[in-house]
């Protein structure tokens, strides 16, 4: 059965006032389009997830789509700060943000027993730190095996979580390679999964090469077909990180109002990704795709 | 090729360190530009571990961050974070984690997460990434950060990445932070405390001192931090030709 959808449709289906929300992926492919569509349709009072938070999230706060983060480290990688983040929760301006804060292996983890079934995951961190002082959901426990001191963190089940792949089947079988940061936790942790994709193939392409899928179709509700979906991230081997972009977005967040031009421009007065796309333009387009390197291939046999 | 700024000595100062290591985590900003340099000078055969999933990086160009698509290709293993985290880093396989600062104390606690109070912070900062699980479970940790009073601090307002304890670092803890390099000098640590083991060429004791937010003792004859080289230089200079992250 074919689960392919508009991004207007599966955003508006399945993404819901006051839902906690998990658009993942780490540094790579951050689907841009999902959360543009989600500014777009002027969701509302989102608990917003995500181990970086990156630019995307600083577009969704200042949208005023979100209610409360929940991050371990949060800014614009490599350049600096998010500052439309940074005025919600240091001047609460124009409104105050919750922050539920963790490290990445707290984050990692607390995806992991949400994805697992788990009351909880424990893991060597957090002693010595201030975070549980500051984050009371990060809890000492004591190893049912011996003397040892652990540190707990609770399972996170999103509503939604939101992935960008490289190729999904229509059913939504998605493969990804590069990073795959900790996706497969966000999704299998989720009620509802959205799969965003470069490309579209059959699924035989998927089945000759099944070790490079990172969620099954059984878990997925959604499958958008979004080419460039993930600028100024990158896709693995379709383009580069926009990193012009990235250096450009620290003047552009600091300013309230350019903020929000920018919104307007990119977001508000675009129909879709399609547009924001040609709006980017083929020479750029040009300048962020890589050199083609193709892996070696394996071969598994035929069992017939 | 004459003459180099303070954060070109800084970062060669970093890589020179990590001659005898073998894996090395790599943290954001400064540390990822030292890393890089010491895989293309000091140390070619050091096993570069990123908290995006990588491990045995080839860095084609300077990665744009930590999770450049640079790291991917051409790496020994990628992985989910999970096992990345979970096996590499806890799992004990990691020699040595380079981590940047916004604020460090004599005891070398790091913070990364606020100035000021938490729950009305002056300043947010991005918070702990994976440095407070790198803190306790890499053998060992150096740190890379600009240094001024306002960041060489008596107490830092957070403890995002716990440093030396009174009384000690737990057993089951790695050896914790054992150099800190900033654009004038290079800090060991004796019996968790930070001194100065060198000043840069130029910079005199004085202004090492004035940059740091308590008393800090230096013996007079301290070494200076050898120069870089001209390779050392040239290699700096191919991974950050425009000086966008080395102003």
């Amino acid at each position: 059965m074919s689960k392919v959808a508009s991004m207007h449709d599966a955003v508006a289906a399945l993404v819901r006032d006051g839902d906690t929300v998990a658009i993942e992926g780490f540094t790579h492919l951050i689907s841009f389009a999902a959360g543009h569509e989600i500014i777009r349709q002027r969701r509302r009072d989102l608990t917003l997830c995500r181990l970086t938070p990156d630019i995307v999230y600083d577009q969704m706060v200042a949208a005023g789509v979100a209610r409360k983060l929940v991050f371990s480290w949060m800014g614009n990688p490599g350049v600096g700060s998010l500052h439309a983040i940074r005025r919600r929760i240091e001047h609460a301006d124009p409104a105050p943000l919750e922050i539920e804060e963790y490290s990445h292996f707290g984050m990692v983890g607390r995806y992991t027993a949400g994805a697992a079934g788990l009351p909880f995951f424990p893991l060597r961190s957090y002693e010595g730190s201030d975070l549980p002082t500051a984050n009371p959901r990060i809890v000492p426990v004591a190893s049912p095996y011996g003397d040892e001191i652990v540190y707990a963190v609770p399972p996170l089940n999103p509503d939604v979580t939101i992935i960008g792949v490289q190729r999904a089947t229509a059913a939504g079988d998605a493969q990804v390679w590069g990073l795959t940061g900790c996706q497969q936790e966000a999704a299998f942790a989720a009620d509802r999964v959205i799969v965003v994709c470069e490309e579209l193939v059959d699924e035989a392409v998927v089945r000759a090469d099944p070790n490079r899928t990172l969620v099954p179709g059984l878990v997925v509700d959604a499958v958008v077909v979004v080419p460039h979906g993930c600028h100024p991230s990158f896709a693995q081997g379709y383009y580069d990180r926009d990193n012009a972009f990235y250096l450009a977005w620290d003047a552009i967040s600091r300013d309230p109002e350019a903020l929000a031009a920018w919104i307007d421009e990119w977001v508000y007065a675009l129909a879709d990704h399609a547009e924001y796309a040609a709006k980017v333009g083929e020479e750029r387009w040009r300048e962020l795709t890589p050199v083609s390197a193709p892996s070696g291939g394996v071969d598994y046999g035929s069992y017939a | 090729m004459s003459g180099w700024t303070e954060s070109e000595m800084m970062v060669v100062a970093a890589a020179r360190r990590l001659t005898d290591e073998r894996v090395c985590f790599v943290g954001i900003g400064l540390p990822n530009i030292a890393c890089a340099l010491a895989k293309r000078t000091a140390n070619p055969q050091l096993e570069l571990v990123y908290e995006s999933g990588v491990f045995g990086a080839e860095p084609a160009r300077l990665p744009l961050s930590i999770g450049d698509p640079t790291l991917a290709a051409g790496a020994a293993a990628v992985t989910g974070m999970f096992q990345l985290f979970a096996y590499y880093l806890q799992g004990g396989r990691v020699d040595v984690a380079f981590l940047g600062a916004a604020q460090i104390d004599a005891a070398g606690n790091i913070n990364t997460t606020v100035v000021g109070d938490y729950a009305a912070p002056d300043v947010r900062l991005p918070g702990s990434g994976g440095a407070c699980e790198i803190g306790i479970n890499a053998k060992k940790v150096f740190v890379i950060m600009r240094q001024s009073a306002r960041s060489f601090v008596p107490h830092v307002d957070f403890v995002t990445t716990s440093g030396h304890p009174p009384g000690g670092r737990p057993a089951r803890w790695g050896a914790g932070p054992a150099l800190v390099v900033t654009q004038l000098g290079v800090f060991g640590f004796t019996e968790g405390v930070m001194q100065l083991e060198s000043v840069h060429p130029g910079v005199d004791i004085a202004t090492v001192r004035a940059a740091c937010g308590w008393d800090l003792e230096v013996d007079a004859a301290v070494a200076q931090t050898p120069p870089p080289t001209e390779a050392e230089l040239a290699a700096v200079r191919v991974l950050d030709p425009d000086r966008t992250y080395l102003r």
